[in-house]
Order: C-alpha cells, then sequence, then structure tokens
C-alpha cells in the first residue's frame, strides 16, 4: 500500500485516505458554448494517458477533503511529488527521486532504528 | 495442419506421443506484409483468422510484445455473457456468443466453452429495477435473460447464503443461462494455430516502437525491436497500450488504463456450478475445470500500468465472496494477478477506422473484453479487409466522442466501473 504525501496536512497517509481525480493541469475552458466539437472532445474526452511520468490531481477524501496535484510515475507507482492546487508542474529533474531516505516511511524508519 | 479428434488422440497414444507438432510455427518477419495486427492476444489473433478464413487475406503478420496470449487473454477471469442494455452493445456481443458456440469445432481446438450460466445478484431494489430493465431489454433483443426470486437463485447455485440476516441480502437474481466460461489461453492458441495454419505469421517478442507513415499521412509500416517492417494495412489491438500505440501516429485517444485484478484459490473438487456476479458488492466467482475458484473484482483505483494493483481491493473482493459464499471462508487463494485495462469514457469499445489511412483500432473493452473475442475479431477484421465498418461495429466508432453519439453502458455493465 502507498503513503501519499498531501500537502495541506502535510504528512503521509496510507493511499486509501485518497481518491485520484484525473489529469492535473487542465484548463476549464471559459468558453464552452462557443468551442468547436474537436474543442470539446480534446478538452473533455481526449487524455494522454501517459505510461510513465504523469501529473494527475488528488483529492485527500477520508482527511482533509482538498484537491492537490501530484507527479506519478504509472508504471511503479511511485510518487515522485506533491504539491498544491494552482501551482504550476514542478522541474522534475531538479528533484531528488523519492527514495526510503528522504521520504518517512515505516520501513524506513524501522530499518534506520535497526 | 494435422487435425485434432479422438482417432489422433489413440493414434499418438499408441507411439509414445511422439508424433504431436507444434501448433504454430515462428517464422522470422518478412519485409512487407499486407496487414499487421499489433497485439497477440486472443482479438487480435481472431483478427487474423477471420482475415485470412473470411476475406482471403493471409499475407498478416501478428507482432507481440511478450508471449502470445500473455496480456489480458490470459488475465481475466473468462466470463463469457451478453445481456447488455443498449441495442448496440448486444448486437456486438451477442455476436459474439454465437460464434463462442461452435468456436471449439471452427478452430478444431477445444476452447472449453461451458454455458453454464452466468447469475448476477440483486441486493436492494434498485439492482431489481436495474435488472429486470435488463431482461426486457434483453428480450426484446432476443438475448435470454430471466428473473429469479432467492430460492431459484439458491437452487441453481446452492453455496450461495441467502439468509435474511446475511451481510449481503439477496431479493433476486438475473440469469443469462447461455452465458458461462471458457478456457482463456486456449482461445489465444486455438486462434494462433488456426491462424498459423493459413499462413499467418505469429511474431512474438516483438516490440513495435514506432509506426511509419507516408508523405500522405497514410501508414507504410511498423518500427520494431526486430527491424521495419512494412504493411499496407495495420490493426491496433493492444489494450491497456493502445494509447501508449496510437500516440505514435499522432492520435490521442479517450483512454484511461487502470489495474484490473483477478485471483485463484487452490483447487477443490466441482462445488460451484456457475457464473456469480454482484456488481453491489463488487464481486464475481467462478470455478475453473481444474478445481480453482476464479474471482475478480471491479478495477483500482487510480490508473497505472504496474500490472499488478492494490492488495486492498482484492480483500475487499474477498470480504465479499465470504460473505456471500460462507462454505468458502476457510480457502486458501493460491495467486493474484493484474491486468492493464484500457477504458473509455463511456464504457464501450471503439472498433473502428482512426484519422490515420491504413490504421485500424480495437480497443476500449475495460473490464469485459473477454467475451466478445470471436465478435469483436470477426466484425474487426470486416471493417480492416474492407476498409469500411461491419453493420455490427459501426456505431463503435472513435469520432462519437466528437459527435456526441456515446452507447453509454457505464451504468448498464453488470460490474461497476
Amino acid at each position: 500500500m502507498l503513503l501519499i504525501y498531501c500537502p495541506y496536512c502535510e504528512e503521509e497517509r496510507s493511499e486509501l485516505e485518497f481518491r485520484q481525480a484525473g489529469d492535473a493541469h487542465i484548463a476549464r475552458p471559459t468558453n464552452m458554448t462557443e468551442m468547436t466539437d474537436e474543442e470539446f472532445e480534446a478538452f473533455f474526452f481526449l487524455r494522454d494517458n501517459v505510461k510513465g511520468l504523469t501529473y494527475e490531481r488528488w483529492r485527500h477524501l477520508n482527511g482533509c477533503g482538498r484537491f492537490f496535484n501530484a507527479a506519478r510515475d504509472t508504471v511503479s507507482d511511485k510518487f515522485v511529488t506533491t504539491y498544491k492546487a494552482g501551482l504550476p508542474k514542478p522541474d522534475i529533474s531538479t528533484l531528488r527521486p523519492a527514495t526510503e531516505a528522504t521520504v518517512e516511511t515505516y520501513e524506513a524508519t524501522e530499518s534506520n532504528a535497526k | 495442419m494435422r487435425k485434432y479428434s479422438v482417432f489422433a488422440v489413440a493414434r499418438e497414444a499408441m507411439r509414445g506421443h511422439r508424433g504431436w507438432e507444434a501448433q504454430w510455427t515462428s517464422p522470422e518477419p518478412r519485409k512487407e506484409y499486407d496487414v499487421i495486427i499489433i497485439g497477440a492476444g486472443g482479438h487480435g489473433l481472431g483478427t487474423a483468422y477471420y482475415l485470412a478464413k473470411e476475406h482471403g487475406i493471409t499475407n498478416i503478420a501478428v507482432l507481440e510484445k511478450g508471449w502470445l496470449g500473455g496480456g489480458n487473454t490470459g488475465r481475466n477471469t473468462t466470463i463469457i455473457r451478453s445481456n447488455y442494455l443498449y441495442d448496440e452493445s448486444a448486437g456486438i456481443y451477442d455476436h459474439a456468443l454465437k460464434l463462442w458456440d461452435d468456436l471449439s469445432q471452427d478452430l478444431n481446438y477445444n476452447v472449453m466453452y461451458s454455458a453454464r450460466g452466468v447469475m448476477m445478484l440483486s441486493h436492494n431494489i434498485h439492482d431489481q429495477q436495474v435488472f429486470k430493465r435488463h431482461i426486457h431489454a434483453n428480450r426484446l433483443n432476443g438475448i435470454d435473460n430471466e428473473w429469479l426470486t432467492p430460492e431459484q437463485a439458491k437452487e441453481f447455485c446452492p453455496p450461495l447464503d441467502i439468509s435474511r440476516t446475511a451481510r449481503y441480502p439477496i431479493n433476486g437474481a438475473a440469469l443469462q443461462r447461455r452465458g458461462g466460461t471458457a478456457r482463456h489461453d486456449a482461445v489465444a492458441w486455438g486462434y494462433a494455430r488456426a491462424a498459423a495454419d493459413r499462413g499467418v505469421h505469429i511474431i512474438q517478442n516483438c516490440e513495435v516502437t514506432g509506426l511509419r507513415r507516408h508523405a500522405n499521412g497514410a501508414i507504410a509500416g511498423v518500427e520494431t525491436n526486430r527491424g521495419y517492417i512494412g504493411a499496407k494495412k495495420v490493426g491496433v489491438v493492444a489494450a491497456g497500450h493502445t494509447s501508449v500505440l496510437m500516440e505514435m501516429a499522432d492520435v490521442r485517444m479517450p483512454l484511461v488504463s487502470y489495474p484490473l485484478q483477478a485471483l485463484v484459490s487452490e483447487p477443490v473438487k466441482p462445488i460451484f456450478p456457475c457464473v456469480v456476479m454482484s456488481n453491489t458488492v463488487h464481486a464475481y466467482i467462478s470455478q475453473s475445470d481444474k478445481g480453482e475458484l476464479v474471482i475478480g473484482a471491479g478495477t483500482d483505483q487510480y490508473s497505472s500500468y504496474s500490472q499488478t494493483g492494490g492488495l486492498q481491493i482484492i480483500t475487499h473482493t474477498l470480504d465479499a465472496i465470504c460473505e456471500l459464499f460462507p462454505i468458502f471462508r476457510r480457502m486458501k487463494m493460491m495467486r493474484s494477478w493484474g491486468g492493464i485495462v484500457d477504458v473509455t469514457p463511456d464504457r464501450s469499445p471503439i472498433l473502428a477506422k482512426t484519422p490515420v489511412p491504413g490504421l485500424y483500432v480495437n480497443c476500449g473493452w475495460g473490464t469485459g473484453g473477454f467475451k466478445a473475442t470471436p465478435g469483436s475479431a470477426n466484425v474487426f477484421a470486416h471493417t480492416i479487409a474492407n476498409d469500411a465498418p461491419h453493420r455490427i461495429n459501426a456505431p463503435f466508432t472513435l469520432e462519437r466522442f466528437r459527435t456526441g453519439r456515446l452507447i453509454d453502458e457505464a451504468a448498464a455493465a453488470a460490474v461497476a466501473h
């Protein structure tokens, strides 16, 4: 089971408390009545469905209830980072990949204790 | 190809089984094919088979990244039924069900199709209303489906707990008697053998890394880890990886890929006579001919290509199974696995031409593609051969997400997505 860091609660919680909520950084059009069918299709139905690093919305449903964004690898399911809604896409190359040393998981703290 | 028969079995028994030949060959790829199918699962191999059998096209290669039938064809729970709500869905799923009937004879390969009945449990008044609506709609489409009282359901499936004190009380069930199961691997193997016999090349461990196009945009061939292979037409039948492949041709798809998990128990003697599904409590179960209970659930919560999935999903399913069938509480589960399913916004498949001339796509089967294998392959072969859809798959276009003519089975499919 994954531990996900909620940027609002500022702590890692079990994935059971969270729900994925689709792709992040999709701007909802303000001129929906004037859009062509093609534009609406692209906004509403078409998805990149990335195999690899993807940016998506998550909701801490059974916690603070707030939406935030995450960068996640869809092959390993590893969360690279999470960040507050409204912030721009983080530059992943500058981030250190999340490891047991950088993420305070139960396993990491246990192994440190030993 | 030497025909399989009771005489062949007797003959080989007499001489120590030394005369069996390989079921299909592994040829070197040619420089160019008339049709390349990407994905050697049931749908892909079946497409090649029907192209060869019904449309006279035999210069075909089926390319497979891994091993034949190793994707969702080998990872599903083998349930077959056709009791879908809408006319379009009923058309394609019942076309498949009719082909299942004599598929073993057609392929000369025992796919072990067993019409043991698929029973969907109703737990509340809403289930009851939905199922009765399904039953009436199905009957109008000539598809068998009937309503059972809890007692009749118990009679049809004795291990079922219908007591009033049950955690998930049962107020009835919908039964499709023609539904059932088939041996999933045998479907891939049978289509592979029959297609190879008609000259189709099956090339495993051949991953497509790019789609090459002519200057006018039409498909020219595929780049693979075994070099470039030219093709007049390419059919993408890649389930969860469809978006990845279609992106190589600059086509964005209305798909999201999720893991869908299943698991099997230790094998036991025959105890479970049919298939039972419950969409309200997220579980379905049948018993394989080997004796294992085959159990499935809904998809995982979040999109992924991991082919595993969360443990909490399958434990949730087992909770439900143990409540519905208390006799299974002490069964040990042996294996679990995940497949990557491609889900469309309306939960109906896409079997269609694409904006790229010569490129065709068969995808979006989501959580329920196995049952449709013969029907899907049959009409997809027609679509590729004629460059136009068959009457049955004509509604399942890629353009429906632009025109709005959705086939919204989301609320109608039996297991919640």
